[in-house]
């Protein structure tokens, strides 16, 4: 396990050299100049010169990627072009904030999502199962900036139970500390403040959760369905065990593989694919910070905000695989 | 049995679902209903729901109006524009006085203003703040350069030196007239900064504002919001009115009007025109229409066939329904544009008989030109909304069906913006939609930045040049008498409109959302509002 999971973390440095690379590319293939970008329509041709200069961005790639990589090796991130400020010192509250939202989402979405398809496999064509189902299908192919309006619509104009923006009431802040603000509230005892930080994160996180939330309960279903035709489902029910015993122990134990699967790459995918959901809800999070990034071809921010997504993405793929190993004593790592 | 399971599931569902909900009915009086805090009181918090964040908020350092609108508040200028137009009121200065010769300018300043950091203000200080910027290079003041020719040692730059006579006395001496250069002065970049906070925070003077303004910075959470509180001190006896105001950052301009509705913001720009009437019909809420300082165009580029034809350009012209598109997509709330700056500027030239809509015009012009049977083009609509252009794909469309009816056969191309803005400034695109927003008001920073063959690959997108139109504007540039001055400005836009190298479409008044509660908000013409004299009326 321990070799394992040492050799899955060596395995990381070429793929994320290797992604760095491809950003780096990419970002430049695209035209627009960020020194046209920052100075505006009204810039003289001098000026962007010059600036180019001053950003570093007249010298070759080669140098320009060198010095980008000997940064990271010192923990430097560099520095964003647009603001000045050094990104390491500022990419963490955006991260806080996405990482709290997909949270949410994705525990909206496993507890719902699992149930769901639990439900549906055990009572198989029942009227439970269609309604299930189709919600289901309605749910994955559902725009999430008009899920995102609807529910704002809904839930705050019409019945005022929901804000419909923002991450806290901003006429009552919350003081930030770790940047997680159920966890801020929480440390500094503020539960009224806590009280709105959940109530800030239901409308968006059911947004973000909805397609997570569609497809675990179609993967659950189906898992479950296979699970629950064997003969060890078989012969538990035959030896008079509980159904309820029957379905959420023996069965869903063995049909959870696949489930977790699905988990672990929707989660990642939700801390990249985060921005219209942070957009619609003005979500203060890391997929508005580098979408913008990319409109100001601010090439640090974009370069490090992906690398530090996709770094996150990759571990929770290991944390999945780990967990296979804890979940189904078959599956052993040498 | 089984029923008895699915029927416990769902009703635990439900309930997790029915808390979330009920958790927050009885607080919801507190995110919506005005002031929950409980704090000082008096005046109010006000929630500003914008586009998108602030840059920096260095003034001198910035050029995106989003940084602007939070600056205006927070730092004064040494003159300040009217409540909704550019005409030089007072500012940090009391008084000025100009020499004969328009070289000398001479500013009696404010006594007693105090910057946010507890220091003084006088004439030291704005002394310092010029010779900062004028030390400066492009990359940094970008604005100073534009308006004031260059930088210490340039040939163009038109200050010569800036002085203090005493401690409450400016003079400044340029080196030729420069005849916009009191409204200068008042535009937001030239805001006169603690020169205190400046030598202390150095790089991150932009992360640390420190103005004379109605408003102190408190706090900035990135891409969320901005927090300014009242200044206490300010100069303006019983202003400002409001105890805090917070600029949220909330991207998606129809999840910021249901913030609004929500109660969540009190007051709301980039408000859809097709949600105009929405707002109009709440009775919460009310409309505020910014003046228009703007001119949204179709670009020509005059030097790629056949648009380099004056006739074919001049064609075109005719074949723009420009009050339909209005009606369409303005909500209405834009005029028809003739010349290339709306009216409000100084120097409109109010007798040019615009090119009326007439297809049957259009076409013997194109005949006349030689492209009787019409040709094909490409049309490029601009990617983003901006307030003198809201839908630039729709408004292509429009365009394009019309050139249809003349044999034009146009092609729609759009570009993610910042490509789009940089393929069209190379002269790649025969035809483009953009839009400018006046910086200060003066005819200068329309008919020369945008028109003028010195501005062809920087502003001058479509590569129209003239001499004769360039001698205009560059003499108009140092004549310092008003009326002369309009009388050349009068004359560059008949020689424009005979060139025809835009179709000028609308000058739009951009619509800004507000609940009912906020009084004495008077959108500004430029784009940044002052709201020293807002206030928030109790319900």
């Amino acid at each position: 396990m321990l070799a394992y999971t040492i050799r899955r973390l060596l395995m990381l440095i070429p793929v994320l050299f290797g992604m760095t690379l491809i950003v780096f590319f990419m970002i430049r293939a695209i035209p627009g100049d960020p020194a046209q970008v920052i100075l505006g329509q009204q810039a003289t041709e001098e000026a962007i010169k010059s600036l180019t200069k001053q950003l570093g961005l007249d010298q070759p790639w080669y140098i320009q990627y060198v010095d980008y990589i000997k940064g990271l090796f010192t923990g430097d991130l560099g520095t964003s072009l647009r603001t000045s400020s050094e990104i390491s010192g500022e990419i963490w509250p955006y991260l806080a904030a996405t990482l709290e939202l997909s949270l949410v989402a994705m525990v909206i979405a496993i507890f719902i999502g699992v149930n769901a398809g639990i439900i549906s496999a055990w009572f198989q064509n029942s009227w439970f199962d269609y309604t299930a189902m189709v919600l289901a299908l309605v749910g994955v192919s559902m725009p999430v900036f008009w899920l995102g309006l609807m529910e704002q619509w809904a839930f705050s104009l019409e019945l005022g139970w929901l804000p419909s923006t923002g991450r806290e009431n901003v006429r009552n802040p919350v003081e930030a500390i770790t940047h997680l603000y159920l966890i801020d509230t929480l440390i500094q005892g503020r539960m009224d403040q806590f009280v709105e930080v959940v109530r800030h994160l239901i409308l968006p996180g059911i947004a973000l959760g909805t397609i997570p939330m569609a497809i675990i309960a179609r993967m659950t279903r189906s898992s479950m369905l296979e699970v629950m035709r064997s003969d060890f489902v078989r012969t538990a029910r035959a030896k008079g065990t509980r159904m309820f015993w029957v379905v959420y122990k023996h069965s869903l134990k063995n049909a959870f593989i696949p489930v977790l699967t699905v988990i672990g790459l929707q989660m990642g995918l939700l801390l990249g694919g985060a921005i219209l959901t942070e957009t619609i809800f003005g979500w203060p999070g890391i997929g508005r910070y580098i979408y913008d990034a990319i409109g100001f071809r601010d090439y640090p921010v974009i370069q490090s905000g992906i690398l530090i997504v996709a770094v996150i993405f990759v571990f929770i793929n290991l944390i999945v695989d780990l967990l296979y190993a804890a979940i189904d004593p078959r599956i052993k790592y040498n | 049995m089984k029923k008895k399971y699915i029927l416990s599931l769902v009703f635990v569902m439900l309930l997790s679902i029915g808390l979330a909900g009920c958790g927050g009915s009885n607080e919801s009086s507190g995110d919506g209903g005005g002031d929950s805090d409980g704090g000082s009181a008096d005046g109010g918090t006000l929630i500003f729901g914008r586009g998108g964040d602030s840059v920096a908020l260095d003034p001198a350092a910035v050029t995106d109006g989003e940084s602007f609108k939070v600056t205006k508040n927070i730092f004064d200028t040494l003159l300040s524009y009217g409540e909704q137009d550019t005409e030089i009121n007072p500012g940090l200065a009391e008084d000025w006085e100009v020499s004969e010769d328009g070289k000398t300018y001479t500013l009696m300043l404010r006594e007693g203003v105090k910057f946010h950091d507890g220091t003084d203000f006088n004439a030291d200080s704005v002394v310092f703040n010029f010779e900062r910027w004028m030390n400066g290079s492009e990359e940094s003041f970008y604005y100073y350069k534009s308006m004031f020719g260059g930088f210490k040692g340039d040939e163009g730059h038109v200050i010569e030196s800036v002085t203090a006579k005493d401690d409450y006395t400016v003079e400044f001496k340029l080196k030729r007239p420069q005849a916009p250069f009191l409204k200068n002065l008042a535009m937001s970049p030239f805001a006169i900064a603690s020169p205190d906070a400046i030598e202390k925070h150095g790089d991150k003077f932009g992360e640390n504002p420190v103005g004379t303004g109605p408003f102190v910075f408190d706090q900035w959470s990135r891409n969320d919001k901005i927090v300014v509180t009242k200044n206490e001190d300010y100069w303006m006896d019983g202003y400002p009115k409001l105890d805090r105001v917070i600029f949220r950052a909330i991207p998606d301009n129809s999840a910021r009007l249901n913030a609004l509705m929500a109660g969540e913001i009190d007051l709301m720009d980039g408000l859809n025109p097709s949600d105009v009437s929405q707002v109009e019909s709440d009775e919460n809420l009310e409309v505020f229409f910014r003046p228009s300082m703007n001119v949204g165009y179709l670009g020509l580029t005059s030097n790629r066939e056949p648009l380099n034809n004056k006739k074919v350009r001049q064609a075109l012209n005719h074949a723009v329904d420009k009050q339909a598109i209005i009606d369409a997509f303005y909500a209405g709330q834009a005029e028809p544009a003739k010349n290339p700056m709306p009216p409000v500027i100084g120097g409109y030239n109010e007798d040019i008989e615009p090119y009326e809509y007439d297809l049957e015009k259009a076409k013997a012009l194109l005949k006349e030109a030689g492209y009787e049977d019409g040709f094909d083009m490409e049309l490029w609509a601009m990617p983003v909304p901006r307030p003198y252009m809201p839908d630039g794909q729709k408004v292509a469309e429009v365009i394009q069906s019309s050139f249809a009816e003349i044999g034009v056969n146009a092609e729609i191309k759009s570009y993610e913006w910042a490509t789009y803005l940089e393929k069209a400034r190379n002269g790649e695109a025969d035809s483009f939609l953009l839009g400018w927003t006046g910086d200060n008001g003066d005819a200068d920073n329309f008919l020369y930045v945008l028109l003028d063959k010195d501005n062809i690959g920087s502003n001058n997108y479509t590569y129209y040049s003239n001499d004769e139109l360039h001698d205009l504007l560059i003499e108009a540039q140092s004549t310092p008498d008003e009326e002369k001055r309009n009388e050349l400005y009068k004359e560059a836009q008949e020689i424009i409109h005979e060139d025809a190298p835009w179709i000028p479409l609308v000058h739009s008044k951009p619509a800004l959302g507000g609940s009912e509660r906020v009084k004495g908000f008077n959108p500004h013409p430029t784009g940044s509002d002052t709201l020293t004299k807002v206030t928030l009326e109790e319900k």
